[in-house]
């Protein structure tokens, strides 16, 4: 049984395809796993019943002409509405929360006929690189080596449910690079598309000018595969783009000879340890003997992306969490006898919000307050669009697509107890890509000298993201990348 | 850059998140850290640059202003910690 779960994407749909496997039984198999997986606190609401019920409905409609993840059992993100299913984005204040609508992301998978096993664990509204914010404990990496380790985050349940082959994709979003960290410490592929290319209706909302929900899967494949299903225009969310969305697997052909991959120098940081100095080269090198012009580029701004970052995530942030007042959802305090609506307000965030969630609300609120807009929130919104100038320019120059590494680390233990701006640190290779709208992956490139996968990541030209699938599939197919974790749990 | 409780408890008001008054000197020092981090945008030059409003050049998409969606009561008040006769309640507002 347990077999089945770690098919890719690809292998079940052409066995379902062959009519040699249902989705009843893959289903089956995934649902067992996931069972069982309580020591990972990945899966946080299960759904067995509605995942059978789809499972039986794809079956029935299998055959050569099914839609492209008929009967495919995946985990959704805790951040998706689902209707009818617990959706409180890891927060308490969202406990009991059951939405009356499906968000457009798991529409269009259920409409492709995916099947979902149930919710999976995250930081709290996504805030976090550790997975340690979440209401519900954090989610544990499969790869172990003495200490638990963190799967990453934000999207830490996907991954690890994802590595431990609980189900055969999942769902994640990225506003910092809450797909690409946790995809590479935990050994599988992830990719944040081009902002509007994923529509964010019926997504609780962190940051709305930088989230992004993408496919977290097994490999490069998998997630041209889900990430097909997931985009295209949607007249619910004002910034979706309206254009067309190409076949995404039709572009792996693996051939990338005569692109040209730019490598950035600021992106050699002082300090990083020589294992990642050594995935980069030897990620280079692979590119280069398949045939792709290597160019060194320059992106100066790089180093004020972080900043930037933890000026306009907590403004957006402030701003969007102030819907949860106790007045039309979720968690409301008890009052004390003469307490007004402020104190309910109060009272009711104080204890439905987190620390770092608070934190990040109020130094949002600081930084949009009366005189210091200008000073923080307009001067960051400056920033960002040097940032994105600086990618514009390269692209310009004729640069394809540009390889860096995805973390600054392998995965780190589960209560290292950094200080908020060390754990800010994770994101110094992802964060650029979400200024500057652009797409970028991360896939598994190989291992550090404990044993733990470290990840390469590409970053695409807006809209491209079949061309940067293909030179990520090349990557892929060059790194072979085979590792899994030991199972213990 | 140093935050006194003051404005740390000026900031937590605005907010709306209640924080106790023994809690405030922490919370102080860390937006002090968080602010101090920030403070490196100081360091660059943006004479003439325009602040960023949408990261995909784009102009919003315009539709037909009618009525696309309604009568939905209970579900809107499907998730309300208090709803009654059709309403969301809350404490008194106005004494």
């Amino acid at each position: 049984m347990s077999e089945l779960s770690k098919l890719t994407i690809a292998a079940a749909r052409d066995a379902m395809r062959k009519g040699d496997l249902t989705s009843a039984e893959l289903t089956g198999a995934c649902l067992a796993e996931a069972d069982a997986s309580g020591a990972l606190n990945a899966f946080v609401h299960h759904t067995p019943d509605l995942a059978m019920e789809q499972a039986k409905a794809a079956d029935a409609r299998a055959g050569a002409d099914a839609p492209s993840l008929n009967g495919i059992p995946l985990g959704i993100k805790d951040l998706f509405c689902t209707k009818g299913v617990p959706s409180q984005a890891a927060s308490r204040i969202l406990e009991g929360f059951k939405p009356e609508y499906e968000s457009t992301v798991t529409t269009q998978l259920f409409d492709a006929g995916a099947v979902m096993l149930g919710k999976l664990n995250m930081d709290e509204f996504a805030m976090g690189s550790s997975n340690e914010t979440s209401v519900y404990g954090n989610a544990v990496n499969p790869w172990k080596i003495d200490a638990d380790l963190t799967p990453g985050g934000s999207s830490g349940g996907s991954a690890a449910a994802v590595a431990a082959d609980l189900c055969l994709a999942a769902t994640g979003t990225d506003t910092g690079g809450s797909i690409r960290q946790p995809a590479a410490f935990t050994g599988i592929t992830g990719i944040k598309p081009t902002y509007g290319r994923v529509s964010r209706w019926g997504i609780v909302a962190f940051a709305s000018s930088l989230d992004q929900a993408g496919p977290m899967t097994k490999d490069v494949r998998d997630s041209a595969i889900m990430l097909q299903a997931m985009c295209g225009h949607d007249p619910k969310d004002s910034t979706s783009a309206d254009i067309s969305v190409p076949d995404f697997e039709a572009a792996l052909t693996g051939d990338i000879k005569g692109k040209t991959i730019g490598i950035p120098k600021e992106y050699r940081m002082d300090g990083m340890p020589e294992e990642i100095e050594k995935l980069w080269s030897d990620g280079t090198a692979m590119l280069k003997d398949a045939g792709a012009k290597i160019v060194d580029i320059t992106l100066p701004h790089t180093k004020y992306a972080l900043p930037a970052y933890y000026v306009i995530a907590p403004a957006e942030a402030s701003s969007n969490l102030a819907r949860y007042d106790g007045v039309r959802f979720g968690h409301r305090a008890k009052l004390e006898q003469g307490d007004g609506i402020t104190e309910m307000y109060e009272k009711t965030r104080a204890e439905g919000f987190g620390a770092e969630v608070q934190r990040r609300v109020m130094v949002g609120t600081y930084v949009l307050s009366a005189g210091f807009y200008d000073a923080y929130y307009n001067r960051a919104r400056k920033v960002r669009a040097l940032i994105k100038r600086d990618f514009e320019t390269v692209f310009a120059d004729g640069v394809d697509a540009i390889l860096t590494p995805a973390t600054p680390s392998a995965a780190f233990e589960l209560g290292a107890n950094f200080d908020p701006i060390q754990m800010y640190l994770n994101d110094v290779f992802t964060v650029t890509v979400n200024l500057a709208g652009l797409p970028g992956i991360a896939i598994p490139a190989g291992l550090d000298a404990k044993g733990l996968p470290l990840g390469l990541q590409l970053i695409g030209k807006p809209w491209e993201e079949a061309e940067l699938l293909n030179v990520a599939y090349s990557l892929e197919r060059a790194a072979g990348f085979v590792a899994k974790p030991a199972k213990w749990w | 850059m140093s935050i006194d409780t003051e404005t740390a408890r000026r900031v937590a008001k605005l907010a709306r998140i209640k924080v106790e008054d023994d809690a405030l000197p922490a919370l102080a020092q860390e937006f002090g850290a968080i602010l101090g981090f920030i403070e490196q945008l100081n360091e660059v030059d943006v004479d003439g640059v325009e602040p960023m409003t949408s990261v995909t050049p784009q102009r919003l998409k315009r539709r037909e202003d009618v009525v696309t969606d309604g009568d939905q009561q209970a579900a809107v008040l499907k998730n309300a910690p208090d709803a009654r006769e059709g309403f969301f309640a809350v404490p008194k507002v106005v004494e």
